[in-house]
């Protein structure tokens, strides 16, 4: 739990630290203390090495970064807002609360931020085909938008219970013109996405660049996808230095494998003042080993190229994670995450799928904004601290607290009608006729036919 | 290459090099379907002409495998598969045989039972040393003291994308031989052995390995004539796989003899 004693003393950890004089924002990688590194076969070293080389490059040259910069402000649509939620507010103990606006965003989320970077960069490595996994779909989503722009074929790996979970953005990846593969290997979410993503990669790697979403994975992918979400920190802290006229006390985001999280906490990292929070998914409970809390109850492990926190068994098998919400349904997380985590500069915490979509349903009737369910996390999260900063304090109002609302919540609407027992026994909306096929409850699996393709012919 | 100890790998490969042949590695996964098939099976491949035998531990998230393998895997993992029983495999087959077994492994398993003591299990089940295809020497420090106080075999692979910088790297980390990826893919049998091998297995010779064994995709007798002609050692895995899949340990007996009629050199041969 967020309590006052364990933040306390990590803060001092982290204190010493800043006075020492560390920078922590910046670590380059490939190793965040003993985090990170390459722990992938020698097949994709050569690629991973030409990736690395030509993020170099790119991010010293003015006329890559002016391109990026042009996509950012006349394609997605930045800087995105930081808006006041204000009634929400009062249900976390009255502490300010401000929304890093991500869901804005053209596609939806943060995602795109990383997604126009990268797949600049395959083009300047001169491939034509760029392949990326996806929980939610949002990655994918914006995956084959960045595709469409630039001309590059897509093909977009997805576990078949993630595309039973988020049909529509399979619907939307293929209206792009990305071929969406659903995988049905192991638990057939993120993990094994990202695993049929690693083996198509080694085959077609003269082609091929692996846009891999998320701030995981072998060097230079953590250090590269943090990059290119470092817009999102740069924006909160211009504008919260505007709207308040100073630093908030507490930055909080949800963790998936920590992308929207480490480019909001990057500008924070080295102000010892500011609070940072990341908040894992904590599905039925931690206590009930149905979870996608790899920080708070994982081990150090390795996975898809990365030491890092790992849910993992005795045998060092790969337990599969359980969330409510598929873009935090992985049983890894980032590297640098790790790292944060262990020096106690951030504090890690999980939130149930229960808690998530409570503050999901707040958020829509106080504010009048549909988050997504992974943002939801971070919601909660916030509702949590804003508690815990302002308990006995005159003028809660005088705690700030950013939280990342890392996506909208439209491709959320059938989970969330679901959980919210918005549905008949058919399936539709009640009242209507309006069919969300979708499962009955949070927990039962369906057994949809969704009109893609089935797993597509084995790679031998 | 490091050789300052006895290499069990390097001992079975020159055995079949002085009867002027290369050496048959053939891959099984350990406890598919249970661990019983597996030593018998093992057992089957050396008494049928493999020199050296690859046990794999069955893993959740195996990305250098295709499809056959990934199935046996799983389902041995599904049959109650617990990682400590590959060191009953282990012992189990260099009780019966002479042959070198080494176990392949992806790296997280052997990193959560503690490096050294998956070392000391396996030197002391009789084990030759392990094969780690997501394992670079880059990472190994721990594999390297471990490896050394055991006198276990570091098999590193290379790919016909491995610079000439790090195929010196891997060649001087090696110690039995070097696995050399025949294709840029995962495993499973392909129609015919891509050409970039010959040039691989040349080239990581001239970067000083002594031996050098190809494998991915290498499924007949003819595979293994053709690549016999030109490498110190051919490894078979997919197919064997689907041979104790669909006639269990007589079927890899047979395909292993199969197999082993391709063993002469070329020039031998013709
Ligand atoms: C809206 C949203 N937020 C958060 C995440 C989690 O990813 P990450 O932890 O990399 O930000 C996802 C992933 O799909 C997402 O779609």
């Amino acid at each position: 739990m967020v309590d006052a004693s364990t933040a306390n003393s990590q803060e001092n950890v982290a204190d010493a630290f800043l006075q020492g004089g560390a920078s922590l924002r910046n670590a380059a990688g490939p190793y965040f203390g003993s985090y990170g590194g390459r722990w992938m076969p020698e097949s994709l070293i050569a690629a991973l090495d030409e990736v690395e080389d030509t993020f170099e490059k790119a991010k010293a040259d003015p006329e890559f970064l002016a391109q990026l910069k042009d996509l950012n402000k006349n394609y997605s649509g930045r800087p995105s807002l930081l808006t006041e939620a204000k009634r929400f507010s009062q249900h976390a103990g009255g502490a300010r609360i401000f929304l890093k606006r991500e869901d804005l965003n053209h596609t939806g989320s943060h995602k795109i931020n990383n997604v126009l970077g990268q797949a600049l960069l395959a083009k300047r490595m001169g491939k034509t085909r760029v392949i990326a996994e996806t929980g939610a779909g949002q990655h994918g989503v914006a995956s084959a938008t960045a595709a469409a722009l630039l001309g590059l074929e897509c093909v977009v790996y997805m576990g078949a219970e993630d595309c039973r979970r988020q049909a529509l953005n399979v619907a939307r990846m293929q209206l792009l013109g990305a071929t969406v593969v659903p995988v049905t290997n192991g638990s057939q979410t993120l993990k094994d996405a990202i695993n049929d993503a690693l083996r198509d990669w080694v085959s077609n790697v003269d082609t091929t660049h692996y846009l891999l979403g998320t701030a995981a994975g072998a060097h230079p992918f953590p250090a590269m996808v943090r990059f290119f979400h470092e817009v999102i920190g740069e924006e909160a802290r211009a504008q919260i230095l505007e709207q308040t006229g100073k630093l908030p006390d507490a930055v909080c985001a949800c963790i998936g494998g920590g992308s929207n999280a480490i480019g909001i906490f990057h500008s924070f990292l080295d102000d010892a003042s500011v609070k940072i929070y990341g908040f894992e998914a904590g599905g039925d409970g931690v206590e009930t080993g149905r979870h996608a809390a790899a920080i708070t109850l994982g081990r150090p492990g390795v996975l898809h190229g990365a030491r890092s926190y790992l849910m993992q068994d005795e045998d060092g098998q790969t337990i599969e994670s359980h969330s409510i919400s598929a873009g935090l349904d992985y049983p890894s997380v980032g590297p640098e995450h790790s790292y944060l985590a262990d020096i106690g500069r951030v504090t890690y915490e999980p939130i149930t799928d229960t808690e998530a979509m409570d503050a999901f349903r707040l958020l829509c009737r106080t504010e009048g904004i549909i988050p997504a369910i992974e943002s939801s996390h971070a919601l909660a999260g916030a509702i949590k601290v804003g508690k815990l900063l302002t308990e006995g304090k005159e003028n809660p109002a005088d705690t700030v607290i950013i939280v990342n609302l890392s996506g909208r919540g439209d491709k959320d609407v059938e989970t969330a009608a679901a959980w919210f027992d918005m549905l008949d026994e058919d399936g539709n909306v009640k009242g209507t006729t309006l069919s969300t096929r979708k499962p009955k409850g949070p927990s039962e699996r369906s057994n949809l036919e969704i009109s893609i393709e089935e797993a597509s012919e084995d790679q031998n | 290459m490091t050789e300052q100890m006895t290499s069990k790998s390097a001992a079975a490969i020159d055995r079949a090099k002085a009867q002027g042949r290369a050496a048959l590695i053939g891959y099984l996964p350990a406890g598919y379907p249970d661990v019983q098939s597996s030593i018998d099976a093992g057992i089957a491949m050396a008494r049928n002409g493999a020199d050296l035998i690859e046990i794999g531990i069955p893993y959740s998230d195996p990305v250098m495998d295709g499809a056959v393998i990934q199935a046996a895997t799983t389902e041995a993992i599904a049959n109650g598969f617990r990682v400590a029983s590959v060191f009953d495999v282990v012992a189990g087959i260099t009780a019966a045989t002479d042959a070198a077994v080494l176990v392949m492994t992806y790296w997280n398993p052997v990193m959560r039972m503690g490096v050294d003591e998956f070392s000391r299990r396996l030197a002391e089940a009789g084990g030759a040393g392990l094969i780690t295809p997501d394992l670079i020497p880059d990472e190994a420090a721990e594999w390297f003291a471990a490896s050394d106080k055991y006198g276990l075999d570091r098999v590193f692979l290379v790919a016909p994308s491995s610079t000439p910088e790090r195929l010196a790297m891997t060649v001087e980390a090696s110690r039995g031989f070097v696995y050399a990826v025949s294709i840029m893919g995962v495993t499973g049998t392909r129609q015919s052995v891509s050409s970039s091998a010959e040039k691989l297995v040349a080239d990581t010779h001239a970067a000083g390995a002594e031996r050098v064994c190809v494998g991915l995709g290498v499924s007949n007798a003819d595979h293994v004539r053709e690549i016999a002609a030109y490498a110190d050692g051919v490894i078979v895995g997919t197919a064997l796989v689907a041979a104790i899949r669909d006639g269990g340990v007589d079927a890899v007996a047979q395909l292993t003899k199969n197999l082993s009629a391709g063993l002469g050199r070329a020039t031998a041969q013709a």
